[in-house]
């Protein structure tokens, strides 16, 4: 495998959010609240790859994306692409930045403004960013539907008008309007039939050959996930703990997390029903994320080391990293 | 033939109205509308409606009990009712928009930033809605006033400065709702300014509750500013003015109880047309297929 220099870093990112504390909390001198929601996420993602970000709910997929995305400041950490750090202050570098990383969002319904027309939504994306003069904008308007296989009288329709499917694909045109490089898409189709969740996963993986994209797609489906990715990232509470090819990951997990979460999803294969969880205990609140590894306390491997260090994300072979203290001897075992 | 002919040209045409267009063709928008539009209309041509002089006396017909040639009666003066009532409609029409309008703007511009950019000014701006409101409004008007001193433009003022408070307060909350929403968020992944976020997609799709507040508005407007100058307040007599005309009726009103009764209907009918038309326009200015 050769080195591909890679679009996008991210490293050691931290997002808290405290919660509000009341007069009365603070007379009561209770500590503040803070929800950890990113506790130190690393990634690098390779030009032209697709890159999967699984977990739970509420394991911060979701703000991983929206602060890949800009929509939320990181505490700590920095976000590079193509090896410049994008700096918080500075307005036009940040715009630049959006230019080139756009975001997709879940809920069909409330991510298009219902007032604009498709083709006022794009030609307002077009015209903020001086991708086209003015008298090219309607021939660009045509070919962003086409792209997106929607018809052309589309563009004078209204959000209402449309099935979920069809809003997801207008989403798509309107990130593809400013030509960017890479795409988040925060669980595209998740509120999408299944049948519906094909097409638009498909025309995506259409889009990527034909534009060379790069995408970042954040799922909690893993079966759309595996058949998406090139590589994936499994997230738990707020720290990946397992990152690597995605045939590799889903064939082989490493990390006892990893393995659960695999485990735990439904098979189509009636003799392979399971009725036994694979995993125990719930999800920890992100308002108390446990000390050492975030996993230990459901772990069935935890040792006394696990409680109290921090497993870092480690090389394990060329394919993918893990962060687990035991990743070794539960290879061999 | 003939008969297939008629049978033809009688066949209804199954046209189907627009929903907004059958919002729209309800009674009451049509009552209201009719009202407001009469109502506008008499503000602008007075002098083309109204019988009389508002201003001149006839000391033949002092205190007249409506009549063919007075329907509304006369006054202690022998001034024409009708013709006064016509005539104040320019006046408490203007009243009904200068007092509400610059308080919707400013409210609408302020609510707007302080629920887009949150921090200390949104609460600041928190407190003084708690201040404002403690007050009861009238109470808090007739204050301002008495410091700026009686008159028309002193009680647009006044109210402008209390009033902005409450339409801002009702966008801060609708831009917050829509602020939820993944399209403003869509808006700031797209690298739009805040300005463009807020008064091109978060502030059109706030307008419903605010137009069918500044309506209803309006109506209070009428109310307060007749209130006002019922009070020697608001406008000045011999001007005019529902509030001044019951004002002055109130002394004869045993003996000549249509002086204040006839602008007080003046100011229901109006204030009713407001309300009507405020009711309609919410059903047809929702977005469809928005809930």
């Amino acid at each position: 495998m050769t080195y591909e220099a890679p679009v996008l870093e991210v490293e050691d990112l931290h997002l808290h959010f405290p919660l509000k504390r009341t007069l009365f909390d603070a007379i009561q001198r209770k500590e503040k609240r803070i929800v950890k929601a990113l506790n130190g996420v690393s990634l690098e993602v390779k030009r032209g790859e697709t890159l999967g970000i699984v977990g739970e709910s509420g394991c911060g997929k979701s703000t991983l994306a929206r602060c890949l995305a800009r929509l939320y400041e990181a505490d700590k950490g920095t976000i590079r692409y193509d090896g410049q750090e994008v700096a918080a202050k500075d307005a036009g570098a940040l715009r630049e930045y959006n230019r080139k990383v756009q975001m997709m969002f879940q809920d069909p319904y409330s991510s298009l403004n219902p007032r604009m027309t498709v083709r006022q939504v794009l030609t307002e994306a077009l015209r903020v960013h001086n991708m086209r003069p003015p008298e090219q904008i309607n021939d660009r308007i045509a070919e962003l539907l086409d792209l997106v296989r929607l018809p052309q009288d589309a563009a004078d329709k209204l959000p209402h008008e449309f099935s979920g499917g069809q809003r997801q694909r207008i989403a798509i045109a309107r990130a593809l309007s400013v030509e960017p490089e890479v795409l988040v898409a925060d669980e595209l189709v998740s509120a999408l039939d299944v049948s519906v969740q094909a097409q638009v996963v498909n025309l995506l993986l259409e889009l990527q050959d034909k534009l060379d994209l790069t995408i970042l797609f954040v799922a909690h489906d893993l079966r759309l996930v595996r058949h998406v990715s090139h590589r994936v990232a499994v997230i738990y509470l707020g720290t990946i703990v397992e990152i690597g090819d995605s045939e590799q990951l889903f064939n082989a997990p490493k990390h006892p997390y990893s393995k659960a979460l695999l485990a735990a999803a439904p098979s189509l294969d009636p003799d392979k029903r399971h009725t036994r969880p694979s995993i125990s205990g719930e999800l920890p609140s992100p308002l108390n994320v446990p000390k050492g590894c975030a996993f230990h306390a459901r772990c069935p491997h935890a040792s006394g080391r696990c409680q109290s260090e921090t497993p870092r994300l480690r090389a394990l072979d060329e394919l993918g990293n893990v962060a687990c203290h035991h990743a070794e001897a539960l290879l061999s075992a | 033939m003939t008969q297939l002919d008629t049978l033809q040209a009688s066949t209804p045409q199954k046209k189907k109205l627009h929903p907004r267009v059958k919002a729209l063709l309800r009674p009451g928008f049509l009552l209201g509308f009719f009202i407001l539009s009469s109502s506008i209309l008499l503000a602008v041509f007075p002098w083309a409606f109204a019988p009389y002089d508002p201003n001149a006396f006839d000391f033949n017909a002092i205190q007249k009990s409506p009549s063919w040639a007075h329907p509304f009666g006369t006054d202690n003066l022998g001034r024409d009712t009708l013709s006064r009532v016509i005539w104040a409609y320019q006046v408490d029409m203007q009243i009904a928009f200068f007092a509400t309008f610059f308080a919707m703007v400013i409210g609408v511009v302020v609510g707007s930033l302080v629920a887009y950019h949150g921090g200390i000014a949104d609460v600041l701006f928190g407190r003084l809605v708690d201040v404002t409101i403690t007050f009861p409004f009238l109470v808090l008007v007739i204050a301002v006033v008495a410091v700026l001193g009686p008159g028309l433009t002193n009680m647009y003022v006044a109210v402008t400065l209390v009033q902005w408070v409450y339409y801002a307060r009702l966008t801060r909350a609708e831009i917050m709702t829509q602020m939820t929403s993944d399209y403003a968020s869509a808006g700031r992944v797209m690298g739009y300014s805040s300005t463009r976020i807020i008064f091109r997609h978060l502030l059109p799709n706030a307008t419903t509750p605010l137009i069918t507040y500044w309506m209803t508005d309006m109506a209070l407007a009428i109310l307060l500013g007749s209130s006002l100058g019922y009070l020697g307040l608001g406008a000045q007599p011999p001007q005019a003015e529902w509030g001044v005309l019951i004002a002055e009726g109130r002394n004869f009103i045993t003996t000549a109880w249509w002086m204040s009764l006839m602008p007080g209907i003046a100011i229901v009918v109006t204030g009713l047309g407001f309300s009507l038309v405020g009711d309609s326009l919410a059903d047809v200015l929702r977005p469809r297929g928005a809930s």
